[in-house]
């Protein structure tokens, strides 16, 4: 049976790995990632769950076990944030690199230095090129249904798949989420059935060797190619998905793109806030839209740029830097529209660094920016820092 | 070394799919120097098999164990057999284990 209540979107999360009943988590606490792995973890000492719920000794431990742990064949979760992914960088390319479907929550939070424990991507972002599907999500519907989409997804092209949410904003943020029937979010996961794992003594392997010049480059374009079929099956899957939630699990999601001249690009909670700006905006008669990359990698190039060809003015909100460099966003819509036959003017911003707010009228002002026509495209805009 | 295969046809992320495939991984192609033992010189005092770091020795097993051709397909040229064999018969030379 379906249960409307109000949850935190770390419990959110916390209820879908309840209710996909892992066969290992391996978890330490990190702001604000605790939230999820306290939430499992009374699932667990309730009995809830028969996890093997390991209590590890650092983030690179919490990874290293659940690749120990998918390699064995079981069916590996964790969840973590900030510092403790970036403690986890090394094994993040072993299990991507061995092709092990693990899946893991990612509450968004800045990196150090200096420590700061609010809201921003740079701890995902910073790790967008180690192999791993990212799913961005705005509110704490879409993070609980994602963690089912990203499980599925994972153990179909035999890639790990992190399911990022906004530290503190969704992770702490109180919505009236549905919860589907136990028995039906169990079904769709179904039980993982691995081809090949480790403790299968009559098929012996090994995983994980050395590999030097002779085949090292051969085994990185597989995982490339697997991390380009991720795309269909995302779809697909998400499909199959939509059957039972009554959700849809675009690449991107489209809000008042139709008409729209000024469209701005964002991921994650500010999402949210720039609808409520659209439809104060539209009711002014101002042809304002919003396109929300939900599938980061692997991108889609084609699919963005054909969103975006017939659009006048887009901004991209990154809420991470990239010291030197374009924005990560920003640098992939840019790259989309490089062949796109005819495109929109585009500029870069920056914002919520750290947890910094962007409020309405910050939302506003891109917009109002963006119709004016009036905007040096190739400058960088920062939204909410003192000075600018 | 067998022939390499295109990236369509091996397993995902460098899995060996064959247990105990690590004899074929032949070790011993970059010794400088290589041990010539002369057999009739040898006692069969059994001391270089016991001491080779590569276990690349082989004895056949007997009342009496004798000592077999050097395994050159795993030695490394280290030397440690020529060294400490008491009757001298084994004798570092130059050039790998083709020539």
């Amino acid at each position: 049976m379906n249960k409307e209540m109000p949850l935190t979107g770390a419990q959110s999360v916390a209820h879908a790995m309840r209710q996909i009943n892992p066969d290992v988590v391996a978890a330490f606490p990190i702001t604000p990632q605790t939230d999820i792995m306290m939430n499992f973890a009374k699932f667990h000492s309730d009995g809830k769950v028969d996890t093997e719920l390991v209590r590890v000794e650092s983030e690179h431990s919490a990874m290293s076990c659940c690749v120990g742990a998918s390699a064995a064949g079981a069916r590996a979760m964790t969840a973590t944030a900030s510092a403790g992914l970036a403690l986890m960088w090394e094994i993040l390319g072993v299990a991507s690199g061995s092709r092990l479907p693990i899946a893991m929550a990612v509450v968004n939070r800045a990196l150090s230095s200096p420590i700061n424990i609010h809201c921003d991507h740079s701890d995902s972002m910073g790790c967008r090129d180690h192999g791993w599907i990212q799913i961005y999500n705005e509110t704490n519907q879409e993070a609980y249904e994602s963690v089912f989409l990203a499980v599925k997804l994972a153990e179909k092209v035999m890639l790990p798949c992190m399911i990022c949410l906004d530290g503190f904003i969704t992770s702490h943020g109180v919505q009236n989420v549905t919860l589907h029937d136990d028995k039906q979010m169990k079904g769709f996961v179904r039980d993982y059935e691995p081809k090949k794992w480790l403790l299968n003594t009559d098929d012996p392997h090994t995983v994980g060797p050395l590999e030097l010049q002779d085949y090292y480059f051969e085994t990185q374009k597989q995982r490339a190619d697997a991390m380009i079929q991720a795309k269909e099956e995302y779809l697909k899957i998400g499909k199959e998905l939509a059957r039972i939630t009554g959700n849809e699990y675009p690449l991107f999601e489209e809000y008042q793109m139709d008409d729209a001249e000024a469209v701005v690009i964002v991921m994650n909670s500010t999402a949210g806030n720039t609808k409520a700006v659209i439809d104060k905006m539209r009711k002014d008669g101002k042809k304002v839209g919003l396109l929300k990359p939900r599938l980061f990698r692997p991108f889609p190039y084609k699919e963005i740029a054909e969103a975006l060809k017939h659009k006048k003015y887009t901004a991209v909100l990154d809420r991470s830097e990239s010291y030197g460099a374009n924005a990560p966003l920003y640098a992939e819509i840019k790259s989309a529209l490089y062949e796109a036959d005819s495109k929109p003017k585009l500029k870069s911003y920056i914002f919520g660094l750290g947890g910094r707010n962007i409020l309405e009228p910050d939302i506003e002002k891109v917009y109002d920016e963006l119709l004016s026509g009036k905007f040096d495209h190739l400058e960088t805009g920062y939204i909410g820092l003192r000075g600018e | 070394m067998a022939e390499l295969k295109p990236y369509r046809e091996i397993p995902i992320g460098g899995r060996i799919e064959k247990a105990g495939n690590s004899e074929e991984f032949k070790t011993g192609d970059w010794k400088t120097f290589k041990p010539v033992w002369n057999s009739e010189k040898c006692t069969n005092c059994m001391v270089c098999p016991v001491l080779c770091p590569e276990d690349c020795i082989p004895v056949e097993k007997g009342e009496k164990p004798v000592r077999k051709e050097t395994d050159l397909d795993y030695c490394k040229g280290c030397g440690i057999c020529a060294q400490v064999c008491p009757v001298k018969c084994i004798e570092m030379k130059k050039g790998d284990a083709d020539e």
